[in-house]
C-alpha cells in the first residue's frame, strides 16, 4: 500500500553544498521514503535526487538500503510511504500504468537475469515486440547495434548459459538499452562477477556515461565511484548519511561513518590495524 | 564365536544368493510348465491377435490417453495459475478441486461421467468427449500440482526483469515464466502421460464398439473366446511399447536438465 506524506516527512539533514535541482531537472525525485518489510525497517525517510545526464553512485555497507533504495525507483518494492516521481510522473500514484513508466527505466541487476530459455538475440528483443510493438527487423536491428555496442556483437545467437558471467551482464546492459530507456539503474552490477570480469563490464557502464546516459548506480567499485560519478551518496541504516562530488564524499568524507566504511572497503587489511585508531589521512 | 567384519560380510552375502538359488530351483521343478506355456504362451491365439490389437486397440489407447493428458493439460495449467492466484476463492476452488480428484478412484469418475451425468441430465455425450472428460479431469489434477510446482521453480529475478522491461503481469507469465515451467516439469508430466496411459484401461467401463476397443478391454474379450492368458500377455507387451520409450525420454530429460543446471 503506498501512503502519502509529503507534508509529514521529516527532511534529513543533508550535507552542506548539496543544491536542489529545479522541478522538470529532476530525472529521478524520491521524497520521504520508508520502506518496512515486516518489522524490519529498511528505508527510514530518504530524499534523493538525479538530475538528467547526472550519474550517481550509492555506496554504502551491506543492509544500509542502498538497493531497496534503487528497486524503489522503479517499484520492484512497495514504497511503505513516501513519492518516488520519474520527470514528474509520480509512480507512488495509485492511477498511474506503471508497466507505462517501467518501460522507460532501464535496470541492470547483481545477478544479471537473462531469459535461460531466449537466444541472446531474443532476449533483447522480445520486450521490444511484445511490449513496444516494433516489427522483428526494427527489433533485430536496434537488439544488434547495441550487441555491438557492449561488444557481444559475435554472440547474438547463442543462450545465455554459454557465456561468461561478464558478457552475460553486458547483455544485460544492452537488452535495457535496446528499449531506449531515459535512465538505467544498476543494482551491483558487478558483484556477482569474478575479478577479472569486471573491467569489462565497468568500461561499458564508463562509456554509457560519456554518452550522457542518467544513471543510478549502487556499486562497491569506488574507482568506478571515484571516477566517473558526479557525485556519490553514502547510505548507512536506511538514511542518507552524506552526499556530494566524489572527491569530497570519498576523498574527504565528513562522517565518522562514511569514513570508518571507506576505510574497510578501500584497505580492508589496514582497517584491522587502524580499528578505532587515528582517523584516516 | 566371533567374526571379522570381512567374514561377516562374505557370510551374509552367501546367505542372500543362497536364498536367491532356492527360489530359482523350486520354481523350475515345482511348476508346471507345460501349462504355464499353455496358458501365457500359446503361439496361435497369439497370432491371432494381430493385426487388430495393434490397428485398433494400440491406437484407440494412445488416442484416447493423448485425448485425456490434452485437456487435462489445459485444465492444469489453469488450475495451477488459480493455486497461485492472489484472489483466494480462486485458490480455495483449485485446492478443492485438486484434493478431490486427487482422493477419489478414477473408477468412480467414469462410472459418474459415463452413466451419472447422461442420466441425470437426459443427455447423451460422445464416447470420445467423455472419455477425453473423465481422464483429463483426474490427470488434470495431478498435472496442476506439478505445473504449480514448476512455476514456482522459476527464479523470482526473471519476473522481475521481465517487468522492469515493461511487461504486464500476464505477459511475463506467458513469455518468461509458463515457457521456463515447462521446461522444469517436462519429465514429471511424462510421467503423468505414462500413468494416463494405463488408466485409459477403464474406458472398458463405458460399454464399448469393437471399433473403439482398447488393449485391456481387446485382451479380456479374446482371453473369453480363447480361454488362454495369452491375450492378456500380448496387450500387456503392447502396453510397454507406448510405456518403456515414454520412461526412456523422462530420463533422457531428467539427465539434460541436471545437465542445464
Amino acid at each position: 500500500m503506498t501512503a502519502h506524506n509529503g507534508e509529514a516527512a521529516v527532511r534529513k539533514v543533508k550535507a552542506a553544498g548539496q543544491d536542489e535541482p529545479a522541478g522538470d531537472e529532476a530525472a529521478i525525485r524520491v521524497e520521504g521514503l520508508h520502506k518496512s518489510f515486516g518489522k524490519l525497517e529498511v528505508l527510514k525517510g530518504v530524499d534523493f535526487t538525479v538530475r538528467r545526464g547526472e550519474v550517481v553512485c550509492v555506496i554504502g555497507p551491506s543492509g544500509s538500503g542502498k538497493s531497496t533504495l534503487l528497486r524503489c525507483v522503479n517499484l520492484l518494492e512497495e514504497p511503505t510511504a513516501g513519492s518516488v516521481s520519474l520527470s514528474g510522473t509520480e509512480l507512488t500514484d495509485p492511477d498511474v500504468d506503471i508497466d507505462r513508466v517501467r518501460r522507460r527505466i532501464g535496470i541492470v541487476f547483481q545477478s544479471f537475469n537473462l531469459f535461460p530459455h531466449l537466444s541472446v538475440l531474443a532476449n533483447l528483443t522480445i520486450a521490444q515486440r511484445r511490449v513496444l510493438g516494433r516489427s522483428k527487423d526494427e527489433a533485430e536491428r536496434i537488439a544488434r547495434a547495441n550487441l555491438r555496442r557492449v561488444g557481444v556483437a559475435e554472440k547474438e545467437s547463442v543462450y545465455p548459459a554459454q557465456l561468461s558471467g561478464g558478457q552475460q551482464q553486458r547483455v544485460a546492459i544492452a537488452r535495457a538499452l535496446s528499449m531506449d530507456p531515459e535512465l538505467m539503474l544498476f543494482d551491483e552490477p558487478t558483484s556477482a562477477l569474478d575479478p577479472e570480469l569486471v573491467g569489462d563490464v565497468l568500461a561499458v557502464m564508463r562509456r554509457l556515461a560519456d554518452e550522457g546516459m542518467t544513471m543510478m548506480v549502487v556499486t562497491h567499485e569506488m574507482s568506478f565511484a571515484r571516477e566517473v560519478a558526479d557525485r556519490v551518496v553514502f547510505m548507512d541504516g536506511g538514511v542518507i548519511v552524506e552526499e556530494g562530488p566524489p572527491n569530497r564524499v570519498i576523498g574527504d568524507p565528513q562522517h565518522q561513518r562514511t569514513r570508518t566504511f571507506l576505510r574497510r572497503v578501500l584497505d580492508p587489511a589496514a582497517a584491522e590495524v587502524a580499528e578505532d585508531g587515528a582517523p584516516l589521512a | 564365536m566371533s567374526m571379522s567384519r570381512r567374514q561377516r560380510k562374505r557370510a551374509f552375502r552367501a546367505v542372500q544368493y543362497g536364498v536367491l538359488a532356492l527360489v530359482v530351483v523350486g520354481m523350475v521343478f515345482g511348476a508346471d510348465w507345460g501349462e504355464i506355456r499353455r496358458a501365457f504362451f500359446d503361439l496361435d491365439v497369439a497370432q491371432a491377435q494381430f493385426p487388430g490389437i495393434i490397428t485398433t486397440a494400440l491406437v484407440n489407447t494412445v488416442v484416447y490417453t493423448l485425448l485425456g493428458f490434452g485437456f487435462g493439460l489445459a485444465l492444469g495449467l489453469i488450475l495451477a495459475l488459480m493455486r497461485l492466484s492472489s484472489v483466494p476463492p480462486y485458490r480455495w476452488l483449485a485446492t478443492c478441486y485438486i484434493e478431490f480428484f486427487r482422493g477419489v478412484p478414477a473408477l468412480l469418475v467414469f462410472i459418474a461421467l459415463g452413466f451419472g451425468v447422461p442420466i441425470a441430465f437426459q443427455v447423451v455425450i460422445n464416447q470420445y468427449v467423455t472419455v477425453m472428460l473423465a481422464l483429463g479431469l483426474v490427470g488434470a489434477a495431478y498435472m496442476a500440482e506439478t505445473i504449480r510446482a514448476g512455476i514456482q521453480a522459476v527464479p523470482k529475478g526473471q519476473v522481475e526483469a521481465a517487468r522492469s522491461l515493461g511487461m504486464s503481469q500476464g505477459r511475463a507469465m506467458r513469455s518468461i515464466v509458463i515457457p521456463q515451467a515447462f521446461r522444469i516439469v517436462l519429465p514429471p508430466l511424462t510421467n503423468e502421460l505414462i500413468l494416463l496411459t494405463k488408466d485409459s484401461s477403464l474406458v472398458y467401463l463405458l460399454g464399448l464398439s469393437l471399433g473403439q476397443y482398447e488393449l485391456a478391454k481387446f485382451g479380456r474379450d479374446a482371453l473369453n473366446e480363447n480361454r488362454s492368458l495369452t491375450p492378456i500377455l500380448v496387450a500387456g507387451l503392447c502396453y510397454l511399447i507406448i510405456t518403456l520409450p515414454l520412461g526412456h525420454l523422462v530420463r533422457r530429460l531428467e539427465a539434460r536438465t541436471a545437465k542445464a543446471r
